[in-house]
């Protein structure tokens, strides 16, 4: 019998993430933490193993090193796997031609005789800077039900906001006629939420053709999903329902990030029949000191908290000294905010230093926008950053 | 490390000690401060001192501590070579499984025969402490010693079985004791069940023992024979907390409350333990937290005080916890309140129940009771 697999999942992980600014200057975007203990990455990697999907390549370009690191051979998600599992696909170089990843069809395109060695009846294509929970298992029924060439998985999005993504238009059977990306008068509000699932040889074709097309960006939703409709091919949309969310801005991740608290989360990552597997810190549980506050928030192991922590998400490790204020923000990992320094509607990275009195951020109701401080940084006893600031290295105030 | 050294630990002895949470479970899995095991701090111990292979006796109850350790990968023990290796007991038509220490040494001679390190460790789960073996196996070569204990300065001690040391100027141990009365007299030098010896004398002494027809470690091979065996003591000054009764495991449970305790247990983030993919705690509005410790998967909506909560632990609205360890996925509904108790896992505490015990007596619940 030969051993293979009905489907394989590609993770497009190679975005810079520009858009976040401070946050992936030195990580790819699926790198970048998020709900107090886990990275992007893990929600479609936890997505795959809960689907039963045990083999993905995860596609990465941009600042690899630390999601390479993270992922490693694939344990926290149980995609550890002696026929399968995860697998880093860089760019590489070939005897005839080495090239980088140039669109997320080029991507997949150089990277074929991976996904051919599992001989997968199906291939399911995913990004790494979305926030949810969804069951693949199920497009992938519907997929077959439907006798599909594509499924493409969408959400219902607010009009207004429409022409953000690509629209889907589509009959009351639910299959495709009409592909629009970032429409500016969109016809409906169903958005393409970059999920696709390609029955293995369509793909494998149209990615051919598309490679031999001088003129095309070699993208998913501009060239090979047109191109497919426009030859004929059965497309369908698979409605989605839950919890999705587009991280990709610094104001997206932090309404995400926010969207985890209270007794009834928008989005719940506690959920048992669902868990979100991740690499988990090694860590003492947090201590919550005799002079703390702290309500409405996530806070993860290691923490030490003797200040006021008020609808914020810690990470692990982190501190807050007596008489400092955090409210309405994300601080990630390992980052000290000392003595009587205020943070206040702000996203802060891992292993920051808050010094004494400083203030960062202004309260959310007075704020022009959610201030960012980078990574390995140092803000001076008494310094003040601006709301909307976004800093990337060692400040002292003016 | 110069030279190499193989781990082995003893899971259920000093069950005794602890009859409430052992019931259950070995020695080695009682659980201690919010996510680790008892066994997590003496193998974390031999994990960063370089240790790769760590055999594990075992005799009855094994079954959450083999669901504890799994392949070993958590502390990085799940090696082709080595790695964590249990060692059920051993019985047949004419051998019974071991009773003391020495026969259950006997019933492994297999492996430790097995093993190339030079050097053995062996340690019990009764005691909780951040211990840099490969500066005892130092200690050891240096004084050329045929065994080193490990001691630690007490004043306390309410195990069933003991052992404390006199050592001279030298460390060599010229006086010891098995159970001698010394509660309430001052200080004294309490062995804290963690030895090392080279391997090959190690099996040297069981095959001796074997001949003469010995059954007890401490009494046969120590105690008589403490004035011909180069027996040194290492004397561990850090923290060590020895759980020698629930009294006890209480009392070193709220010293974790402490700083300074922490910082020496956990401050380097070294102490490993089973991964269960918990998200982090929750704290909803209402709640109220003082210097408690929370582990992953918590929900607080009530009011929680000097506790200590494991992981997935829910204090529900209006309860009050206080001075109290509140074990894994125990429920508390709304309303209760709760001051010096032990919850063991998977306990419910129904709404407005009330129980308290006091510092020198903490109310133990058991586990999977519901109140």
């Amino acid at each position: 019998m030969q051993r293979r697999k009905e489907c394989v999942a590609m993770l497009l992980a190679g975005g810079q993430g520009s858009r976040l600014y401070a946050l992936t200057n030195n990580i790819a975007k699926p790198a970048v933490a998020f709900g107090a203990k886990y990275r992007i990455i893990d929600f479609p990697l936890s997505n795959c193993i809960n689907s039963g999907i045990d083999t993905v390549g995860v596609l990465t370009q941009y600042e690899p090193l630390e999601l390479n690191e993270y992922i490693g051979n694939g344990q926290p998600w149980d995609l550890d796997r002696t026929f399968g599992g995860v697998h880093i696909l860089s760019p590489y170089q070939a005897k005839k031609k080495s090239s980088w990843y140039e669109g997320t069809a080029n991507a997949i395109y150089q990277n074929r005789s991976f996904m051919k060695k599992y001989h997968p009846d199906y291939v399911l294509i995913l990004s790494g800077d979305h926030i949810y929970k969804m069951n693949y298992a199920e497009m992938l029924k519907a997929h077959i039900e439907k006798g599909a060439d594509c499924t493409i998985a969408a959400i219902e999005v607010p009009m207004k906001e429409a022409s953000r993504f690509g629209i889907l238009n589509t009959n009351a059977d639910g299959s495709i006629y009409e592909f629009e990306e970032k429409p500016k008068v969109p016809k409906s509000n169903l958005a393409s939420m970059g999920i696709y699932i390609f029955t293995a040889e369509k793909l494998y074709r149209y990615l051919e053709q598309d490679d031999q097309d001088p003129n095309s960006e070699k993208d998913f939703g501009k060239n090979i999903l047109p191109n497919m409709l426009n030859a004929g091919e059965k497309m369908f949309s698979y409605r989605f329902k839950g919890y999705w969310k587009d991280v990709g801005t610094i104001s997206s991740l932090w309404e995400s990030n926010m969207d985890l608290l209270g007794e009834e989360p928008a989005f719940d990552v506690g959920d048992a029949d669902w868990k979100i597997h991740s690499r988990n810190p090694l860590a003492p549980p947090e201590y919550i000191g005799e002079t703390a506050k702290v309500g409405n928030s996530m806070i993860a192991l290691g923490c030490e908290i003797e200040g006021t922590v008020e609808h914020s998400i810690l990470s692990s490790n982190v501190v807050v000294e007596e008489g400092a204020v955090v409210k309405d923000s994300v601080i990630m990992a390992g980052t000290v905010i000392k003595k009587n320094a205020v943070v206040n509607y702000s996203i802060i990275d891992e292993n920051v230093v808050v010094e004494e009195g400083a203030a960062v951020g202004e309260d959310k109701s007075k704020a022009a926008g959610i201030a960012v401080l980078g990574r390995n940084i140092t803000i001076g006893a008494g310094a003040k950053v601006e709301a909307g600031k976004i800093l990337d290295k060692d400040y002292k105030g003016e | 490390m110069a030279h190499s050294t193989v781990g082995v630990i003893f899971s259920n002895i000093h069950d005794e000690n602890i009859p409430e949470l052992s019931k259950h479970r070995t020695m080695a899995s009682i659980p201690f401060v919010g996510r680790y095991r008892l066994i997590d701090f003496a193998l974390s111990n031999m994990v960063n001192s370089g240790i790769t292979t760590v055999g594990i006796v075992t005799k009855n109850n094994y079954q959450s501590l083999i669901d504890h350790l799994g392949s070993g990968k958590d502390w990085d023990l799940a090696r082709k070579d080595g790695g964590i290796i249990l060692l059920p007991p051993y019985s047949n038509e004419t051998d019974k499984p071991y009773t003391t220490r020495l026969e259950a040494l006997m019933s492994i001679t297999g492996f430790l025969n097995h093993r190339k390190e030079d050097y053995v460790v062996i340690s019990d789960c009764d005691g909780v402490a951040r211990m840099d073996i490969s500066d005892i196996v130092r200690f050891h070569e240096r004084n050329r010693a045929d065994i080193t204990m490990v001691y630690h300065e007490e004043e306390n001690v309410q195990s069933s079985y003991y052992i404390t040391l006199e050592p001279d100027e030298n460390d060599r141990i010229k006086g010891l004791k098995i159970n001698p009365d010394v509660n309430g007299k001052g200080k004294f030098n309490l062995y804290v069940n963690v030895m090392v010896m080279r391997r090959e004398y190690l099996i040297d002494t069981i095959q001796n023992a074997v001949q003469r027809g010995f059954s007890s470690f401490g009494r046969d091979i120590l105690a008589k024979n403490v004035d011909t065996l180069r027996i040194f003591g290492y004397k561990f000054k850090g923290y060590y907390a020895g759980i020698s009764s629930i009294q006890e495991y209480y009392k070193h449970s709220m010293e974790q409350l402490q700083r300074e305790v922490r910082d020496e247990l956990f401050g380097a983030r070294d102490i490993y333990t089973k991964v269960r993919d918990s998200a982090p705690s929750k704290y909803y509005d209402g709640a109220v937290v003082k210097n408690s410790l929370v582990s992953d998967g918590c929900i607080i909506e009530g009011t929680v005080e000097n506790s200590i909560l494991f992981r997935g632990v829910k204090v529900g609205k209006g309860s009050v916890v206080k001075n109290s360890v509140i074990m894994q996925d125990t429920v508390i509904e709304d309303g209760a309140s709760l001051e010096c108790v032990i919850t063991d896992k998977n306990v419910v505490i129904r709404d407005r129940r009330h129980l308290a015990g006091c510092e020198e007596l903490p109310y133990f619940v058991g586990k999977g009771r519901m109140l």
